[in-house]
């Protein structure tokens, strides 16, 4: 599973999640919408991450079918606003990071 | 769990994580097994259907990890079903295990029911380690079903309670682990509680052994990197400050036991004066927000001093509750473990003695191991001790 983020620091590709890449949660995950936390939340052997709302709303379209253009668009849409590419872009790091998603 | 758990009792969190103790029964006889030492007086086990219910109940009160453990769950014909219903209702699903009694068809039929992690426990009496160092029988049995987990798609869990008699073949244990296939690996020290607070003198290590198995896990994360995750728990007795018991009385952990019995953390039925409910009589949501025994030590209207005016307390919630108990003789009182605390010489005293050399006379003292006969013998000898 760690092969995922050695391969991006090979020469000559970039290190971000690329705009034409399309995330997925990883298989060592279950991501689930928790009623009693009102949050989405990953669960893995023995443990829970409670996601933020917007941390939530990004996780539950990497489905491996969405470009993540296609989900910024779509998040810009749902939630009437812009310029959201950043934001999400940084997040989608940090969760291939943590081994969140694949790409 | 990584949630972030409510300091104080204004806000009641749901009780996230369900601990479904299903049985005491188990074919093993571990020195430092954590059920009551007078588990052979439960005779009378949640059926099946029962233990659906409290599913239900716990799963609509907000739990979302679910821990099958025991005595051996596997012990129970009835965990399939059990497993299934779990997951249908969204929970996570944990399995405790040894590994005894797992077969291929158990597992096949594991996984069917959608069962979501196995954590394969080292089982340990000095005997069974010995077959295990040696790649006899133990090993042969891990090995098999390690080989089950990975063929079903399970992540590759290991814990191996540590103590003074196994603690010098860390490397071995942790060598063994990865020939295993072990993705994480928990390197628990013993806590010291029911059998295994009996035989603590045999069982907590000394501070040099603590270290040096702390150096080699350190060596052994660099020589094998990501191939494997290494968990190391530091013995409490070895520090100033106490842990922040269950992350807080009632703040996240449910535990219900074989008979039913539910509890704030597997070991506080010992806690003496405090009724604690059975989901044969109440539900789920009831016990948890408005039982006697969980809202015991919620918040910080129970502490004495030191705790009470501790700028502390809200980081370490006073320590275990038990081992305040155990030590102190006061479950209100400090976790004897804090160095503030009244009762500190006594953990330091234990310390101390484990400091004697491995080989000295002390540790001729036999080890008793959990079983039915002993655990009727301990019931047997307390109730003689309170007779008039
Ligand atoms: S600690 Fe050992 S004896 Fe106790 S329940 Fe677990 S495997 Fe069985
Ligand atoms: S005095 Fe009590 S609250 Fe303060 S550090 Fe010690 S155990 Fe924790």
């Amino acid at each position: 599973m760690n092969d995922a983020v050695r391969g991006d620091r090979q020469p000559g590709e970039a290190s971000g999640v690329q705009p034409a890449a399309r995330p997925k949660v990883s298989s060592k995950f279950r991501l689930q919408w928790e009623e009693a936390q009102g949050a989405w939340v990953l669960l893995y052997p023995e443990g829970m991450v409670r996601l933020n709302a917007s941390a939530g709303e990004i996780m539950k379209r990497c489905d491996g079918r969405r470009t993540v253009d296609e989900l910024v668009a779509e998040l810009e849409q749902a939630f009437d606003a812009s310029g959201l590419q950043g934001e999400v872009t940084n997040f989608l790091d940090m969760a291939r990071k943590q081994h969140w998603i694949e790409v | 769990m990584n949630a972030s758990a409510q300091p104080s009792a204004a806000a009641i969190g749901p009780p996230l994580w369900l601990l479904a103790e299903i049985t005491y029964r188990c074919p093993l006889h571990c020195a430092f097994c954590y059920n009551p030492t007078d588990f052979a007086a439960t005779t009378d086990e949640l059926g099946t259907e029962e233990w659906l219910r409290v599913l239900r109940e716990a799963r609509a009160a907000g739990s979302v990890q679910c821990a099958f453990s025991g005595g051996e769950p596997l012990a129970r014909d009835d965990l399939e079903v059990l497993v299934a219903e779990a997951r249908r209702l969204g929970f996570y699903t944990n399995l405790l295990t040894s590994g005894v009694g797992l077969t291929e068809a158990r597992a096949a039929a594991l996984k069917e029911a959608g069962l979501d992690h196995i954590q394969l426990s080292f089982q340990d009496s000095t005997r069974e380690l010995n077959d295990f160092l040696s790649h006899t029988r133990t090993f042969d049995l891990k090995q098999r079903v390690a080989a089950m987990i990975k063929a079903n798609g399970w992540p590759m869990v290991m814990n191996c309670v540590i103590h003074r008699l196994n603690i010098d073949y860390i490397e071995n244990i942790i060598d063994m682990a990865v020939e295993l296939g072990a993705e994480y690996l928990e390197l628990a020290n013993s806590q010291y509680y029911s059998w295994a607070l009996l035989n603590r003198d045999q069982l907590l290590p000394s501070r040099e052994q603590v270290e040096r198995a702390e150096r080699i896990t350190n060596e052994r994360r660099e020589r094998y990197g990501d191939r494997i995750r290494i968990f190391f728990v530091v013995p409490d007795y070895f520090e100033t400050r106490p842990k922040k018991c269950m992350n807080g009385w009632g703040s996240v952990f449910l535990t219900v036991t074989p008979d039913g019995t539910a509890l704030p953390c597997h070991t506080a039925k010992m806690l003496p004066g405090l009724a604690f409910p059975n989901v044969r009589e109440m539900g789920v949501r009831e016990i948890w927000y408005e039982s006697e025994g969980f809202n015991r030590f919620r918040g910080d209207d129970w502490m004495q001093e030191p705790c009470r005016s501790c700028p502390e307390k809200d980081k370490d919630r006073g320590g275990c509750r038990c081992q305040a108990y155990m030590l102190a003789g006061d479950a209100a009182a400090a976790d004897p473990v804090c160095d503030k605390s009244p009762a500190h010489h006594r953990v330091l005293e234990a310390v101390d003695l484990a400091q004697r050399p491995l080989q000295s006379a002390t540790r001729a003292l036999p080890l008793v191991f959990r079983g039915p006969a002993e655990s009727r013998r301990l019931i047997e000898q307390s109730r003689n001790a309170v007779a008039p």
